[in-house]
């Protein structure tokens, strides 16, 4: 882990000086939240590909990790809960030179907004979605959410979930995605090279973060603090390569199958637009200065 | 000045609907985001067709929650941007139609009305989407909503509907309903260069100096575009100029109050009606949309009859003519307000008729349009009951 780490932080003030809106510092999450480690390899992963800043768009929805557009220095979008894909589609496709990623909590992308999101990756939209998974609702105080393992206790579940969770990985790879991977917030590395290989790919592309949150899911089910949840994340990771998505389930308690599920190739929407339509002259369209 | 592809300069012979999405594209939108309803489907069917035709992109969601949200995307995208829906979609857009009131986000959105509540008419006429139109969405704010009452309207307040949105940053209402969307007339498009379109307000200032939500004079933001370095923040949250969320009641009175009245301090230019008949009336017909074509014919009948009855026709619903309707309060004995629901803009006239005068509600619980010979006889009504003040509802007279 010490290897891990040590790596991941070199240097460097100046990379998260131009990443992170500074003066909107101290952030509002937790101590032991994995949020910020999630948000860390993502700037890593932004400062390392050769684009320039401003083409990068990042929207949300609501929720603790939504609260990462009003933190990253880019064009940054906080909408309304579940609703990101759909702003970040409009967003893209009025404006297809923009790199728009969308960054938001498990409850936002699959409960509220689940819909969209599998629409989305059906329409192979050129969005890249990096889902943090607190396994709850973290803004609301804890409350059990389609990602909650069944058993799992949470405000809303006092006796233990009774639902059995999403299987995230697997959802984005049946909807379409030509790009699925799940890490947890021990992996920081990983985390950095997917949102590198997801940026290199046209089309929809999912990463799952699974992330400790201390406050409401851990000190309920046995992982009181952030250090808790990661010793478990770096006792039963187990980096499956191309597993099938289908067997990725997550149990509390057993191994957590981590690694690249799925990468493949498919025409994008932009790419089926323009094969039918040309490049639509959408540059000269747009409201660039004012007439 | 939009382009010749754009605008199909002449004169054509069709429905409202097909005119708000022309009007739509002679304003410039090159994004509409939509899901099928009827009687606002046709407008996302023309969308679809027009807009690979001018470059630009039309796509079907998955519902009108994801439309609504497209659209606003699209608008920080640098596009103009608009969807179309009726009575349910509309409910469904109501929460982010309310983020684009608090991000202050231009687009349009075209409410082509049918009968309510829920699954209600689905191919049939109402207009009692008028206060969901004013208070749809939670929280307090003002908006603008036009209602056209001829698909030539359509095409000319979808225009107005997007030079508006551009104004005051804000996202526009047009309250067309199934008849006049459905209906067939002339709709005479003009040349590109005889319509009047208002540029989006860009930054004035360097992206180091600039901040999204610092109003000028008028209470407007100037607005940017993702991708051109101002690393803007857009938020539903309270916040302060630059954006940035501040969860505070002096925050939330500082913006919201703007909010408010960068509408209400602009009313007098934004606010527009259609007067015929006010000088010598003693009883005003007020009215909106289809039902004003209806009380037109009312007005005429009970002026040859020798009445002396006038005729105030709303463009504009939101902001209310409050202003208009109090100094007409003082001079006239009745209001007559017909309408497809049971009151929605009679009370409006009432509370700024404040007493002064009676309004009678010529109500309508929808499926179809008034008769000029039932708001006549309420006409008539007004003019031999001479006494009271306040709302008077005639819904059962009429049936
Ligand atoms: C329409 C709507 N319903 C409910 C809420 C309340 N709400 C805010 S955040 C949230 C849950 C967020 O959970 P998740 O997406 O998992 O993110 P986390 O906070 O755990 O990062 C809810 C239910 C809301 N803001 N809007």
């Amino acid at each position: 882990m010490g290897a891990l780490i040590e790596d991941a932080v070199i240097d460097n003030e100046t990379m998260v000086e131009r990443f992170l809106r500074m003066d909107r510092l101290p952030h509002i999450w937790c101590p032991g939240c994995g949020i910020g480690t999630a948000l860390r390899s993502t700037i890593e992963a932004l400062a390392d590909m050769d684009i320039p800043q401003e083409e990068f768009a990042v929207v949300s929805g609501i929720g603790c990790t939504a609260r990462v557009a009003g933190y990253l220095k880019l064009d940054s979008f906080h909408t309304t809960h579940g609703r990101s894909i759909p702003f970040a589609t409009g967003l893209k496709l009025a404006n297809p030179k923009l790199k728009v990623f969308v960054f938001s909590g498990d409850g936002d992308l699959f409960a509220i907004g689940g819909n969209h999101f599998i629409h989305a990756a059906r329409r192979n939209m050129d969005l890249k979605v990096i889902c943090v998974n607190n396994f709850i609702y973290g803004m609301t105080g804890g409350q059990v959410g389609c990602t909650t393992p069944t058993h799992s206790k949470t405000s809303t579940s006092p006796y233990g979930n009774y639902e059995p969770p999403f299987n995230l990985c697997f959802l984005a790879a049946a909807a379409g995605a030509v790009y699925v991977a799940r890490w947890t917030t021990f992996h920081v590395r990983q985390i950095k090279r997917s949102v590198q290989e997801a940026f290199a790919k046209r089309g929809f592309t999912f990463i799952e973060i699974i992330s400790p949150c201390p406050t409401v899911f851990g000190s309920r089910n046995g992982f009181p603090t952030g250090l808790d949840m990661m010793k478990y994340f770096k006792a039963n990771s187990l980096t499956v390569a191309g597993a099938d998505p289908r067997d990725v389930e997550i149990e509390m308690g057993g191994k957590l199958k981590v690694g690249k599920f799925v990468d493949n190739e498919r025409p994008s929407f932009q790419d089926r637009l323009s094969e039918m339509w040309g490049d639509l002259g959408l540059e000269e369209s747009r409201i660039v200065e004012a007439e | 000045m939009s382009d010749q592809r754009s605008v199909l300069t002449g004169e054509h012979f069709v429905n409202g609907d097909w005119a708000c999405a022309e009007g739509g594209l002679a304003a410039g939108c090159k994004f509409f985001a939509g899901y099928p309803i009827t009687p606002a489907t046709e407008i996302a069917e023309r969308m679809s067709k027009r807009l690979p035709e001018v470059g630009g992109v039309f796509i079907q969601m998955e519902d009108e929650i994801a439309s609504m949200n497209a659209i606003l995307g699209a608008s920080w995208g640098g596009s103009k941007s608009m969807t179309s829906t009726s009575g349910p979609g509309f409910s469904l857009m109501m929460e982010n139609f309310g983020l684009g009131i608090m991000t202050e986000t231009p687009c349009v959105l075209v409410n082509v009305q049918r009968g309510g509540p829920s699954t209600g008419l689905p191919t049939l006429v109402g207009q009692a989407d008028m206060m969901q139109a004013r208070w749809g969405s939670h929280g307090d704010y003002e908006v603008i909503a036009l209602a056209p009452q001829s698909p030539q309207e359509c095409f000319d307040l979808t225009i107005e509907a997007f030079n508006l949105s551009e104004s005051y940053r804000i996202p526009v209402l047009v309250m067309s309903d199934e008849v006049v969307g459905h209906m067939t007339e002339k709709v005479v498009v003009p040349k590109p260069e005889d319509i009047h379109l208002v540029p989006r307000r860009k930054p004035s200032v360097p992206p180091e100096e600039f901040k999204a939500f610092q109003p000028r004079e008028d209470l407007v933001p100037e607005m940017c575009t993702a991708g051109e370095g101002y690393y803007v923040h857009v938020t539903g949250l309270t916040h302060n100029e630059r954006g940035y969320p501040v969860v505070t009641a002096e925050a939330q009175d500082r913006l919201v109050r703007r909010l408010v009245d960068k509408i209400r301090l602009n009313a007098d230019r934004i606010i527009r009606v259609q007067e015929e008949n006010l000088a010598d009336a003693d009883v005003i017909v007020v009215s909106y949309g289809i039902s004003a074509r209806t009380a037109k014919s009312a007005v005429a009948m009970a002026r040859a009859k020798g009445y002396r009855v006038g005729f105030l026709r709303l463009i504009t619903i939101w902001p209310f003519p409050e202003k208009r309707i109090r100094e007409l309060a003082r001079k006239v004995s009745a209001f007559v307000v017909p309408e497809i629901n049971f009151g929605q803009i009679a009370r409006e006239v009432e509370r700024c008729a404040g007493g002064r005068a009676r309004t009678i509600a010529v109500t309508h619980a929808g499926g179809a349009i008034h008769h000029p010979g039932k708001v006549l006889s309420v006409i008539e009504e007004a003019i031999r009951v001479k006494s009271g003040s306040g709302l008077v509802e005639e819904t059962l007279v009429l049936r």
